[in-house]
């Protein structure tokens, strides 16, 4: 078990620093010049300012040099200046990070309860109308790119029925925060108004929050209901099952004490493969329903050469996917004392 | 021959057969369906005078509307069967009948790219002995460390200030961060069939690396990939719209779904009256990868009961 773990965590820095190569190895496709103009407030004013910067930033030294001088900033937490957050990449991410964050925990909520609960009910109904259903849905839902459902959630309960608004908080919110008495301590919205016992506050963020939560979720509930399924129809036509039916035990104990804990092992593992799906989301959800988050911002970023940024962004979202993946090996060897012996 | 008539016996698997088909027809017939203002450039959707607001569709009955402009009573400016996008002035219906083609280029050579890289990468590792398979490995598990929309967003980024925005921007960024699930699935299977008997028996004889490697051990392990690989096509198209909608794929005013469903961005106060620029790109894409991924699973169920179950993303 320790062993596992130790194992595991040596391997960490080495993929770290591979993540780290390639980041810098995508950075430096770019032509000396284009990377000395990343670094440019306004336009220059003379003819050979980028060749001074050039110079200055040493951006034509051997490759390794750059690197390790890359690497010295990012260690320190200088990423560079965002030109799309007006602000320097690494505050860029703590400022937008709550919104994200906020975003994504909601998102849980239907992944949960659609994913792993009627996933569990449609194997216990299996090929009965339930199943059947969900698994159409599932389907369906698996083939519908984000950015459309999010067009037509708009479509419906923005445009039609102004139910629900996209952005993140309507404009008296806005003002409230600036000059009233409503005070951040998470930046994340919902949370922050039970802090100051503002319902209305937090009635009109989750207002906002409907539709991109719908959006960012269902996909991984979709992916979630298969593998439940499908993992728990395996468990139920175990032996132990039978014999733990044959001895007379209720149905529900049978279900839910012995089938269950066992089926939901191989769903751990998805613990990854989520964290990835949120974070692809969030760019097109984020883009979709113009909240401004981690994604939004990086999306602008992409599209309007803000290198910096999307790298910044980039190193975020997969050092974050390596420690994820990191906990959910170890959570997976923790429950299932099967895999320490591989 | 058991095979395809177990295939089409399920209607699922029957109904993504009929939408391919549909599709492949579309994509053969655009020239007839949507014929091009400019021969020389048919992927360019054709742009119909310069109102800000996007022209509603010129027919309530859109069939009615395709049937003149393919026998030539109407230009497709006319009568726009299926709406225009608002500024530019793209015609829907031109641009969703070219995006076919499109979307078949996208899927196909997306995929294959990703499964010949895979195949390369996953046989050296592991028919090389250890070291060379470890090393290898790890490369791939560095680039399974990105999150892969993330990490094509950023590949396009870089690529588009040197090879400008284009599919063949995309597609590569696409890719680089593709092959890694199949190198890893044949990497599998290889080691399994590398110590058969038939193997040795062709070291043995003295038969070379790659002869071994391509007569003897691929045909018998490549099969699970190629599956997967059938069940990928869709969420390629979709990763491929997804980075055309936000403005790192095709240019603009190119026939492809994603970068047509991007007009709609600027209209979602107004989506209700103007229902029709999300509605036939989307249920375009959504069809097509539904079709896919209908076919992908049924063939899985067919061909590889073992990999029932499996997902991939």
């Amino acid at each position: 078990m320790i062993a596992y773990i130790v194992r595991r965590l040596l391997i960490l820095p080495l993929v770290l620093f591979g993540v780290t190569v390639f980041i810098f190895g995508i950075f430096s496709l770019l032509d000396p010049v284009m990377r000395a103009s990343l670094y440019v407030r306004d336009v220059p004013k003379t003819a050979d300012a980028l060749q001074r910067i050039i110079e200055k930033y040493g951006l034509d030294d051997p490759i390794h040099i750059q690197y390790w001088r890359w690497i010295n900033q990012v260690v320190r937490g200088n990423f560079g200046w965002s030109k799309t957050a007006q602000r320097p990449v690494l505050q860029a991410i703590g400022h937008y990070l709550p919104a994200s964050l906020e975003l994504a925990l909601w998102a849980m909520v239907p992944v949960i309860l659609g994913g792993i609960v009627l996933g569990i009910l449609s194997a216990l109904h299996h090929n009965r109308p339930l199943d059947h259903t969900t698994r159409v849905f599932a389907l369906i839902g698996w083939s519908f790119p984000s950015y459309v459902y999010g067009l037509l959630l708009l479509m419906v309960f923005y445009a039609t029925l102004r139910w629900f608004p996209p952005g993140r908080i309507s404009d008296w919110v806005t003002r409230e925060v600036i000059v009233g008495t409503f005070r951040q301590y998470t930046g994340m919205y919902t949370l922050d108004a039970i802090l100051n016992l503002r319902p209305d506050v937090f009635a009109d963020a989750l207002r906002h929050l409907i539709m991109p939560v719908l959006t960012l979720s269902y996909i991984q509930w979709a992916l979630l209901l298969r593998v439940t399924r499908s993992s728990m129809l395996e468990t139920l036509r175990q032996e132990y099952v039978m014999t733990a039916r044959a001895k007379g035990l209720k149905e529900w104990v049978v279900v839910y004490k012995h089938a269950t804990r066992n089926a939901l092992i191989p769903v751990v593992t998805m613990g990854g493969l989520l964290l990835i799906g949120l974070l692809n989301g969030v760019v097109i959800t984020e883009t979709v329903f113009n909240y401004p988050g981690l994604g939004q911002w990086a999306a602008r970023a992409a599209t309007t050469f803000d290198m910096l940024s999307v790298l910044g962004f980039s190193l975020f979202g997969s050092t974050l996917l390596v420690f994820g993946n990191l906990a959910v090996d170890v959570l997976y060897a923790v429950i299932d004392p099967r895999i320490r012996l591989e | 021959m058991k095979t395809i008539k177990q295939l089409l016996r399920n209607p699922l698997s029957l109904t993504g057969f009929v939408l391919l088909l549909f599709f492949a027809g579309v994509a053969i017939a655009a020239p007839w369906l949507a014929p091009p203002a400019r021969a020389w450039e048919p992927y360019r959707i054709i742009q119909c005078g310069f109102s800000p607001t996007p022209a509603p569709p010129g027919d309530p009955n859109p069939f009615r509307a395709i049937a003149k402009v393919v026998t030539g009573q109407a230009t497709l400016c006319q009568v726009h069967p299926f709406g225009t996008t608002g500024e530019g002035q793209y015609d829907i219906y031109y641009g969703v009948v070219w995006g076919t083609r499109t979307a078949f280029q996208v899927g196909l050579i997306i995929t294959g790219a990703c499964v010949l890289i895979g195949v390369v990468v996953g046989s050296i590792a592991a028919y090389f002995g250890r070291w060379v398979g470890e090393i290898v490995m790890r490369i791939t598990d560095v680039f399974m460390a990105f999150p892969f929309l993330v990490a094509a967003m950023t590949i396009a980024a870089v690529l588009q200030p040197k090879i400008g925005r284009g599919l063949v921007t995309a597609m590569i960024a696409l890719i680089v961060f593709g092959w890694m699930t199949y190198s890893r699935l044949i990497r599998g299977d290889i080691l399994a069939v590398k110590e058969r008997d038939y193997v040795q028996a062709a070291r043995a004889a003295g038969a070379g690396h790659l002869r071994i490697i391509l007569r003897h051990i691929l045909p018998n392990a490549i099969f699970p990939t190629l599956v997967l690989a059938s069940m990928d096509i869709g969420s390629y198209v979709i990763s491929f719209a997804a980075l055309s909608f936000l403005g790192l794929g095709a240019e603009i005013g190119y026939a492809d779904w994603g970068q047509m469903l991007s007009f709609a961005r600027n209209w979602i106060a107004r989506l209700n009256e103007y229902w029709w620029i999300i509605f036939y790109p989307g249920m375009a894409i959504l069809l097509f990868v539904l079709a896919w991924n209908l076919v992908g699973d049924a063939l899985r169920d067919v061909l590889d009961p073992r990999l029932r179950g499996r997902i991939t993303v």
